[in-house]
């Protein structure tokens, strides 16, 4: 879309002055979502680094209704307002924006539950694959091999030793209409996978690749260029999903090896530095070859 | 009793469970969000059954957990929508952390408390232990004697939640089975006593696009005690008003069940029993058959738990020689709720009486009249020696399984 | 200032927070060079780039100087430079 029309569409609803670490992908995240939903929305997010960086009291910088309950029920507290509204009659959207671990571990419970209901609500989780706001904590998002605090590289170990949990899967199998993941380095397809899921009645699971740089290890201006580079390697694939069917795919152009994603970041660099990393990296290539055949990644 | 022979403005024997759904009904939440635990389940199937009819016009959560039950009430009335749950036990125990959040953020939910006790051992007898374990999270607690009274105190504990000076969760404590499941005479309120009786509710602050507002944000060490100490001046401006929408309650409706207490020949008693709940009711029988036989005793009913009525009992405990506590739980390692707190409220007095911590009743162990006497017979010789037990009397202990 | 219950608080209250003081670099747009694409605004963290005119300018009170606009500037038209005090 030529910029001039976007500069008079799309409303500024996130304003300065907030706490975001400078680079922060979240907050560009924040920034799009707002954009294709509009000033008729009201917000939820469980603790973590959106709802820190983003609630100073009395320097809030949120211009729409936000909500920040506790770190496990962002889903259920949606829950009630979108039932509340339903018995006012009103048409205002309800949307989460949660973090991985308030996703994937802390508020699964009542997030299935949300999903179970079809309750007309929009969850989109910004993954930065970590519990980023207590200190880089690994969560069942953090990827394979890397090393968080409480997954730390060692003598004895490579980092974390379990690969990224399907959250798009686990929400699809709930049976809701609309799934989709989206990166920041795709922000007109991030922006429209908000306006489509919106349009939808039910639930509805956006996952967003939310590079962190103090997390991740990466210069604080690399953040779009990791994002890239992450979908560039098939490590986050770039799909909808309606009604349990695959219906689109964003296909990669040369896919490229894993190893300039991983070598990019701080958290993979011991694979690089550490004998015995080569097979290692080979896991992670392999976990990205079965993404490729999975979702027809290649192009 | 079958549901839909009873209906509002009517009296007649009925279930607890049912007066208490009918009057959370009359009072026309929103959203009602509810996840099952015995004893509760009566109300909240009762309330079901209602919305399935069309006779109840609110959202009818069916969550996950006694968890999202909480949170979906705490959402629905951040968007200026009254809402209610109910649970019990462990069911209350998860809710707890969303109960402290409530309280914090100034979002008067109305809860219902069917009193059960805590695993482990696991046990579906009442007690009260579950809900005193919430007494510090910033919620009001009254604690009823029958269904009658569970009935009424819904609909009082909205319009004190809602009030502009108080704005914090109430919740309605009701013994379980005892009241949920006992069949008594109950006077249904009419429709339009409750609607003269009670405003819709407009909250000075709600999730709305109009009117953007930011909820849950964080503060620091410069501002979080004051945070904390207006909770607490809302709990101590809630002891005129709980008194008040008794009073008023009493004008519309004819019933009073007490303020923040009541008492039942306090006046000149030398032994005080102080309790609450159910309990009330059997130590009422029992003064009557001792006042018959010249003793002076009398009843501290604790009507409002928190705020703690301070005032009142001082007032009320004067001239006494012993009042003894009945606790319906326990502090394990220390004493029962209650008694703590009356020990602090009557303490650095001139002439303060003497105080008989008793545990009773835990996980239904039944309170009879037998138990009432014991009690009094241990505090008059509390009164006449002014000896103070290091120990709480555990009330028909059965020494023998020990 | 007298606290609001439950700590409730109103929008946008966070432009008194002036986070251009965390800066160590400061991004300088060149507007011969600039091509009015839009993406350096897209990518701000801190919603502090705005369409003026034909091109763009940065709102210095609240830039952090993350760089992300002159990295991902397609045309070069975007430099970092140090922060001088």
């Amino acid at each position: 879309m030529p910029a001039k029309k976007m500069r008079e569409r799309e409303p500024e609803l996130l304003a300065p002055g907030h706490r975001a670490c400078p680079g922060c992908g979240t907050a560009v995240a924040v920034r799009l979502i707002l954009k294709a939903t509009g000033k008729d929305v009201i917000l939820v997010s469980p603790t973590g680094c959106l709802e820190t960086f983003a609630s100073r009291y009395m320097e809030s910088p949120w211009e729409v209704p936000w909500m920040h309950p506790l770190f496990e029920n962002a889903a259920a507290v949606a829950s009630g307002i979108e039932a509340a509204l339903r018995f006012k009659g009103s048409q205002t959207k309800v949307v989460v924006i949660g973090g991985d671990g308030g996703t994937y571990d802390i508020g699964m419970g009542g997030l299935s539950g949300m999903f179970e209901r079809g309750q007309d609500i929009l969850y989109i989780c910004y993954d930065n694959e970590a519990y980023m706001n207590t200190g880089v904590q690994r969560s069942a998002a953090t990827p394979l091999m890397a090393s968080t605090t409480t997954s730390p590289h060692g003598r004895k170990s490579w980092g974390e030793d379990r690969p990224k949990k399907d959250m798009p899967a686990i929400a699809a199998a709930h049976g809701v209409p609309y799934v989709a993941t989206a990166s920041l380095a795709y922000p007109q397809d991030l922006m429209n996978k908000v306006r489509k899921a919106l349009s939808i009645k039910g639930s509805k699971y956006l996952q967003i690749d939310c590079p962190c740089n103090i997390g991740w290890g990466f210069p604080e201006n690399k953040t779009i260029e990791i994002a890239r580079l992450a979908f560039q390697a098939g490590l986050v694939p770039l799909f909808e999903m309606e009604n349990g069917v695959l219906t689109q795919v964003r296909t990669i152009k040369d896919r490229k090896p894993v190893e300039e994603y991983l070598k990019a970041q701080a958290r993979f660099r011991h694979l690089f530095q550490k004998e015995g990393g080569a097979e290692q990296i080979a896991k992670i290539q392999a976990l990205a070859d079965s993404n490729a055949r999975r979702y027809g990644l290649d192009g | 009793m079958k549901p839909s022979e009873v209906r509002e403005g009517q009296r007649a024997v009925m279930e607890g469970s049912w007066a208490v759904a009918q009057a959370v009904a009359l009072c026309r939440p929103g959203v009602i969000s509810a996840y099952p635990i015995t004893p509760q389940t009566h109300i909240v199937e009762d309330l079901a059954q209602m919305v399935a009819d069309g006779d109840l016009a609110a959202e009818y959560l069916r969550v996950d957990s006694e968890f999202s039950a909480a949170s979906a009430v705490y959402g629905a009335v951040a968007t200026g929508v009254r809402a209610y749950t109910a649970s019990s036990s462990q069911g209350l125990l998860l809710m707890t952390e969303v109960l402290y959040n409530m309280a914090g953020t100034r979002l008067p939910v109305v809860i219902g408390a069917a009193n059960r006790t805590l695993s482990a051992p696991i046990s579906i007898q009442p007690d009260q232990q579950d809900t005193i374990s919430l007494r510090d999270s910033g919620l009001i607690q009254l604690y009823v004697e029958d269904s009658q009274e569970a009935h009424d105190a819904h609909i009082q504990a909205f319009r004190i939640a809602e009030d502009p000076e108080i704005l914090l969760p109430v919740m309605v404590c009701m013994d379980g089975w005892l009241i949920t499941h006992t069949f008594e005479p109950v006077e249904l309120a009419s429709q339009e006593a409750v609607d003269s009786f009670l405003p819709p509710f407009k909250p000075p602050y709600s999730l709305d696009p109009t009117c953007p507002f930011t909820f849950g944000s964080f503060t620091d060490d410069d501002k979080l005690m004051e945070f904390r100490y207006m909770v607490h001046q809302a709990q101590q401006k809630g002891k005129e008003k709980i008194e008040q929408v008794a009073r008023a309650f009493e004008k519309t409706f004819g019933r009073y069940y007490g303020g923040l207490i009541d008492t039942y020949c306090a006046e000149d008693a030398e032994v005080l029993l102080l309790a609450m709940g159910t309990v009330v009711g059997t130590i009422k029988d029992a003064i009557d058959l001792m006042r018959a036989e010249g003793r002076k005793v009398g009843l501290i009913k604790i009507r409002a738990y928190r705020p703690f009525p301070a005032e009142r009992i001082r007032e009320a405990t004067k001239g006494a020689k012993a009042v003894a506590v009945l606790d319906n739980n326990i502090s394990l390692g220390a004493y029962g709720a209650v008694a703590s707190d009356v020990a602090l409220c009557l303490s650095n007095q001139i002439s303060a009486p003497a105080i008989l911590p008793c545990i009773v009743g835990l996980g239904g162990r039944e309170i009879t009249i037998d138990s009432i006497r014991s009690i009094v017979e241990r505090a008059e010789q509390m009164g006449k020696g002014r000896i103070a037990p290091a120990e709480s009397f555990w009330v028909d202990l059965h020494p023998e399984l020990l | 200032m007298k606290l609001t219950i439950g700590a409730i608080c109103g929008p946008a209250g966070s432009k008194a927070n002036r986070t251009g003081s965390w800066r160590s670099y400061r991004p300088i747009l060149d507007p011969e060079v600039c091509t009015d694409c839009g993406i350096c605004a897209i990518f701000c963290p801190d919603s502090c780039v705005f369409p003026e005119g034909e091109n763009y300018r940065i709102d210095y009170t609240y830039c952090k100087g993350c760089g992300i606009c002159a990295e991902e500037c397609p045309s070069g038209a975007i430099e970092m430079i140090v922060e001088e005090k």
